[in-house]
């Protein structure tokens, strides 16, 4: 059983984001996710790819599926060349929002998934990485 | 009355002077593929329009599809890609129209001793520019039939129903994004008046997903119902959905939520009154 290559897929429009959605499902379905966690992952990958769009700019998002040991997981990179994020404390403080959003999104999607990291630079932009591992 | 081509290249006195068996053969290759869909005297007609145009352009000395002289011809095909389009013929089909002009065009020149080389690769050239004008008005009018039926669906799956007495539902399914929330919200508002509802329910059984952006627009319509006065319920909530947002920290506030269309109906039944007994007939 070889894992799925890793697919790129662009963020730049309100659709690109079902689409990714629709894809980090099949993959959470494929790496035997339950059904919870599949609902997390896709929540999260929908909040973050939301975030690219509405605060990187647009971007993209490169799916995988790694292996660690006997347990496969998804893993989901969201890249964007925006404006970064100045006080990443303050990001992630739950309910504050630069935007008009809730500000539950990077907090919130750091609850769902098993591994979160942030990358960011001012100027440079932003990447956030999310890994769901299976049960 | 002939037009005489002002550096001639052969081609126009070559389609000229053989454009009946040209119409013919081409309308015979064409209508192969189709197996019938499209009637003969129809293609005959169509093809024999664009050859004309065709034949006119090319004898204009003009060899650049993009001039002015071909605006006839594009005109033409355009208006047939997007009628094969809307047909739901392929992009084969639809290109097929074009290329096999190109074939006939080749018997020709196979059959006549004085054309050569030059013209075959000039036809040819010709030909496939216009072959991609063809696909291309193809693919335009196809996007436009996704266009429409993308607005029709928008419309067609939020329909507002009514419960009972006073009770409307508005049963939510895929996704849910800024132009749908809008027109959800908008027919439920429209329809709280037109019935003079006190409750909304909002079922999201078939909500894939409740990210933060979903479950925003889902508050901004029940506080928008509740601001007509009516009481709005959330219902269709299931487990895995509930630990999300659990997770995700999203609070519902003093909106009522409920696990089931028919635990909302219930409890949208009683706050107005209505008892349900169950009977005893029917044992």
């Amino acid at each position: 059983m070889t894992a799925a290559a890793a697919i790129e897929l662009p963020i730049g429009a309100d659709e690109d984001i079902v689409r990714i959605r629709q894809l980090v499902r099949t993959r959470a379905q494929e790496a035997k996710l339950s059904l919870v966690d599949q609902t997390k992952v896709v929540t999260a990958a929908s909040e973050l790819a939301r975030n690219t769009l509405t605060y990187g700019g647009g971007g993209r998002v490169v799916i995988d599926m790694p292996t660690n040991g006997r347990r496969v997981g998804i893993r989901a990179r969201f890249i964007d060349e925006g404006p970064g994020i100045p006080d990443l404390d303050l990001a992630l403080t739950e309910g504050w929002t630069s935007g008009k959003g809730m500000g539950l999104g990077l907090s919130g999607s750091r609850r769902l998934v098993d591994e979160f990291t942030l990358d960011t630079e001012v100027g440079r932009g932003t990447t956030v990485t999310i890994v769901k591992w299976s049960r | 009355m002939t037009v005489a081509a002002g550096r001639d290249d052969g081609i126009s006195g070559l389609l000229r002077s053989s454009a009946r068996s040209l119409t013919e053969r081409w309308v015979e290759l064409t209508a192969a593929p189709l197996r019938g869909r499209v009637s003969r005297a129809e293609l005959e007609r169509e093809l024999g329009e664009l050859f004309e145009a065709f034949l006119a352009a090319v004898e204009t000395g003009s060899r650049d599809v993009d001039d002015e002289a071909y605006a006839e011809v594009r005109a033409l095909l355009s208006e047939l890609s997007r009628r094969r389009a809307r047909a739901g013929f392929t992009p084969t089909e639809t290109a097929t129209g074009v290329f096999s002009l190109k074939r006939a065009v080749f018997e020709v020149i196979e059959g006549d001793e004085g054309a050569g080389i030059a013209e075959l690769v000039t036809v040819s050239q010709l030909l496939d520019a216009l072959g991609l004008w063809t696909f291309e008005a193809y693919a335009k009018a196809r996007e436009e039939v996704i266009d429409e039926q993308a607005a029709q669906l928008l419309e067609l799956t939020t329909p507002v129903v009514k419960l009972w007495d006073g009770v409307l539902a508005v049963p939510l399914v895929g996704t849910l994004d800024s132009g749908r929330t809008q027109v959800v919200m908008e027919k439920l508002l429209e329809s709280l008046v037109n019935t003079g509802a006190e409750h909304a329910i909002i079922d999201i059984t078939g909500v894939l997903a409740v990210d933060t952006q979903v479950a925003q627009y889902l508050l901004k319509t029940a506080t928008a119902a509740r601001l007509m006065g009516a009481e709005c319920t959330i219902s269709g909530i299931r487990p895995h959905i509930a630990q999300t947002i659990v997770e995700l920290g999203i609070e519902f506030g003093d909106i009522t939520t409920k696990a089931s269309l028919a635990d909302a109906l219930l409890h949208a039944l009683r706050r107005s009154g209505v008892d349900v007994v169950r009977g005893r007939t029917g044992r």
